[in-house]
């Protein structure tokens, strides 16, 4: 049963991913996105952490997936022509394919990686409470860490969304409608 | 069963690797990114599970907390470039070349 589940969720996970990267709408790598976080989240369950798929569906699919599809449309973009990759992309590929071979071969040889059974580890994932423990003892300083860094991040997106007016009126035409 | 985790892990990172090479889009660029992300975190959550230590499960609280800003910043950086050279084509942005 388990089983089942997670080659059903790990071919949603994977199908998205590939629709990603895949597809020349960007509305529609979008949706896969979110189609592909779905899977994960899932995933996410089987491995007993409920929370964080929780999370995983609130804030990517929720928030980011959103932000994706509504910066796609206030971009209106037409997808460019495809050309053909250079040489260093190419040779990037190919390494990063090498790379990928090798550590799969790794992660599959016998012996490397102890295989104990699910039902004799014991699932901490599940708990809130040893989260919330876990968050304000050992993890403190980087939650604040964590704290500062959004607080930044949102005076910087404030900051580089800010149209410039003398720029925009003079040089180039907004891409929003002037508001009335 | 663990192998199977990362197996998987390992495949989306992959993809979302192989999705910034070979794409053009900046906002496409960007969704690759957040897979790269997602499938580290299900490497971590994999890891903590079948290790029964809650270490992998907080420090995907972080992950998700820093790629939140990163796309928050990210987007909002294409909308500026798009303002300011009416493409998000990552050939077309070549001004730093010579």
């Amino acid at each position: 049963m388990t089983d089942s589940m997670f080659y059903l969720f790990g071919a949603l996970a994977t199908g998205g991913a590939l629709g990603v990267i895949l597809n020349r709408n960007t509305v529609a790598a979008a949706l896969c996105l979110l189609l592909s976080l779905l899977g994960i989240a899932g995933l996410f369950v089987l491995l007993d952490a409920y929370l964080l798929a929780v999370l995983l569906v609130l804030v990517y699919a929720g928030a980011v997936a959103a932000l994706f599809v509504f910066v796609v449309m206030l971009l209106d973009m037409q997808g460019g022509t495809p050309r053909p990759s250079g040489k260093i992309t190419l040779a990037a590929s190919l390494c990063a394919f090498a790379l990928l071979l090798a550590g799969l071969a790794l992660t599959f040889a016998p012996g490397h990686l102890p295989e104990p059974p699910v039902a004799a580890v014991p699932a901490f994932g599940a708990s809130l409470k040893l989260y919330a423990y876990r968050l304000f003892t050992a993890y403190l300083l980087p939650v604040q860490v964590a704290g500062f860094l959004l607080l930044t991040a949102m005076i910087g997106v404030i900051v580089i969304s800010k149209k410039p007016k003398d720029d925009a009126a003079s040089t180039e035409p907004s891409i929003l409608p002037p508001s009335t | 069963m663990l192998q199977h985790y990362l197996f998987l892990s390992a495949l989306l990172f992959a993809i979302g690797f192989f999705g910034v090479l070979l794409r053009r889009n900046v906002i496409v660029i960007l969704m690759s990114l957040e897979l790269m992300l997602v499938a580290a975190m299900l490497g971590f959550v994999a890891f903590s599970r079948f290790n029964g230590t809650m270490d992998g499960n907080v420090f995907v609280f972080f992950i998700l907390t820093v790629a939140a800003a990163e796309v928050a910043v990210g987007l909002a950086i294409t909308v500026a470039l798009f303002r300011h050279r009416r493409t998000v084509m990552v050939d077309e942005l070549n001004a730093l070349k010579n």
